[in-house]
């Protein structure tokens, strides 16, 4: 089976999703193209291992994002029977726009693919695990750190493609800029708070020990709604983001269901709260019961110490 | 004109899902509701409409059960009642936009609003694919919109950050949960709402094909239990908690 890969970028480069992209597509056997939008990122997906061929779109459309307007400028390059994509709201929407124009099926979020095309996805927001056969041709996106990424060195050709699509959806001026912090979908570790940080300024204590860690910071529905400064697209959980880090640390959060919902799939979780009870604990591998004003500051010294040594 | 709201009905977020017999058991799901993002979607609509745009048309594509939800929609406002009657499951991607894209057509409504994702599928397909099914530009995770003319002005979160950006109609809009108050409905909109009349299509009324789906499913089950984590007392354990962090977990 060969297969197309929708490369994902941030910051104007390359995001470490694209190799573990190509790494599932290569445990599948066949050739692999990668369609970079933009040209963003190009020259470092011809370096990842096993791709035979890059393809950097290019147009003006791509200076702001309009999920139509890319999926019409990429669709005609799709000529494998996969497509892949990460499955970060961008990569969603665009590969299900891309499915729907090539008239195939999409199937997102999933964390193993299997020959015969068999997939595994988490449905009611992590209540159950699905498996489904899905025939090709078809559209799949993963979800980040679910697939080994593949390694560099390799030297597949780049093919430059110009598109003249115009965009219908006009940004008109940005409201806030991300960037400036990592965004939770992105990071490998995310400290996360809750209601229990008591005000908004105490979030500059878990930005401390996330920029020791090059962590995001994250927070519960309570401490969004609650407090103006604390934006919603920081929201961990059912009616906000779904992420899956390395280490997801929850500082003075209950552990709704709701907010289970979009953390308990992460690799390992530390909760600190003062509540034995709470029931965070039931779902984290380590749990602290101490106030985060006593944890947090011996949890800073920690980390510098042993990060700089 | 006008404004679709396409709802589904899913399984209450605090509902329990049990798997039996390696399939969910629907019948032991004791609540329904209208998925969550999607009443962020109606509140905008009935707004849009409060501005002056055409009527709300809302649409669901389910069971029988799945009418309820349309039931819920008029008493705060909706003014069209559209139900596609299908069995639950098994329909693929393609065949749920193709179904909820011939409803739209069949509304005649040039602006679609729909969850950014829905609360079972877990997805965030159906809003960009039935936006290219029926031509329609399309905006992603918009928390708040407003119209004039036929262009619309939405605040979306774009992957630079959060965007005024403008659009014109026809639009397909997935949203977010944003600050937007949902309004509840009072007796005499329960009232009203009771006695809307719902039209009922079939896919054969809407002419699409839904008896070869490319996606099945092979069996549920439930997460794997996590073992029983370490749990320590005391500020005075953070330092053994971050050794295990680096030696034993390797995150940090
Ligand atoms: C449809 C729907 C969707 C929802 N979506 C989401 C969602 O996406 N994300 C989400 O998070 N929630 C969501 N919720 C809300 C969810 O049900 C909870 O209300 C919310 O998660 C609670 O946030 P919290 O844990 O910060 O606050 P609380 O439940 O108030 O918990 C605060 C915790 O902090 C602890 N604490 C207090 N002081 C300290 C201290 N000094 N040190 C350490 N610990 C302390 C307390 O023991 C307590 O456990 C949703 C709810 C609904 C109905
Ligand atoms: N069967 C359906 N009936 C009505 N609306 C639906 C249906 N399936 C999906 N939608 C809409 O599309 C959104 C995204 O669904 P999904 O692609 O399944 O995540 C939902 O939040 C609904 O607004």
């Amino acid at each position: 089976m060969s297969t197309t890969v929708i490369s994902e970028s941030s910051n104007n480069s390359l995001h470490p999703i694209t190799a573990q992209l190509v790494g599932a597509a290569s445990a599948l056997g066949g050739s692999i193209t990668i369609i970079c939008p933009g040209g963003i990122g190009a020259t470092d997906a011809a370096q990842i291992s096993g791709v035979s061929k890059v393809i950097s779109v290019e147009g003006g459309c791509f200076n702001t994002y309009d999920c139509i307007a890319w999926s019409e400028s990429l669709s005609p390059l799709v000529k494998d029977d996969l497509i892949l994509s990460s499955s970060s709201a961008m990569g969603r929407e665009l590969i299900s726009s891309i499915a729907a124009t090539k008239g195939v099926p999409v199937v997102q979020d999933v964390t193993n693919l299997a020959e015969g095309l068999l997939v595994t996805r988490s449905i009611y927001s992590g209540k159950a695990i699905e498996e489904v056969r899905i025939s090709s041709p078809c559209a799949i996106s993963l979800r980040t750190n679910s697939f080994e990424a593949a390694g560099g060195g390799g030297s597949a050709e780049i093919t430059t493609v110009n598109v003249s699509r115009d965009i219908t959806v006009a940004v008109k001026q940005a409201l806030t800029k991300a960037g400036e912090r990592l965004d939770v979908s992105e990071a490998d570790i995310i400290i996360s708070g809750g209601r229990g940080m008591g005000e908004p300024s105490n979030f500059s204590h878990l930005y401390e020990v996330a920029d020791a860690l090059g962590a995001a910071v994250g927070a519960s529905r309570a401490a969004v709604d609650t407090w103006d400064d604390i934006p919603h697209s920081m929201q961990v959980g059912q009616t906000g983001k779904t992420v899956t880090p390395n280490l997801y640390i929850a500082v003075g959060i209950s552990g709704a269901i709701q907010h289970l919902a979009g953390m308990r799939s992460s690799k390992y979780i530390l909760a600190i709260n003062k509540d034995p009870e709470a029931p965070i604990f039931s779902v984290a591998d380590y749990g602290i019961v101490a106030t985060w004003e006593e944890a947090l500051p011996v949890l800073k010294d920690q980390l510098s110490e042993i990060l700089s040594s | 004109m006008g404004v679709a709201v396409l709802l589904k009905q899913v399984p209450d977020t605090t509902a329990k899902i049990s798997v039996t017999g390696g399939r969910v058991d629907e019948s032991s799901i004791t609540k329904w509701s209208i998925s969550p993002y999607d009443e962020y979607a109606l509140e905008n609509a009935i707004k849009l409409k409060e501005s002056g745009y055409g009527d709300v048309v809302v649409i669901t594509c389910g069971p029988a059960r799945a009418s309820k939800c349309l039931t819920e929609a008029a008493a705060v406002g909706a003014d069209k009642l559209i139900h596609v009657v299908t069995e639950s499951g098994s329909l693929d991607s393609i065949q749920i936009q193709a179904l909820l894209s011939a409803a739209v057509k069949e509304s005649s409504c040039d602006v679609v609003m729909c969850g950014k994702q829905a609360a079972d599928t877990n997805s965030g397909s159906t809003g960009p694919g039935v936006a290219s099914a029926l031509g329609y530009s399309c905006v992603g995770a918009v928390t708040e919109v407003s119209i004039e003319g036929n262009v619309i002005s939405a605040t979306r979160l774009g992957p630079l950050g959060l965007e005024e950006v403008e659009v014109e109609t026809p639009c397909v809009f997935t949203f977010d949960k944003g600050d937007t108050e949902l309004r509840r409905p009072n007796v005499r909109g329960i009232m009203m709402a009771k006695k809307k009349p719902i039209d009922s299509l079939t896919s054969d009324d809407l002419g699409v094909d839904t008896s070869n789906s490319m996606v099945s499913v092979e069996s549920h089950s439930s997460p794997p239990e996590k073992p029983p984590g370490q749990k320590f007392v005391g500020a005075e354990s953070v330092p053994a908690v971050v050794n295990m962090l680096r030696n034993d977990a390797n995150v940090i």
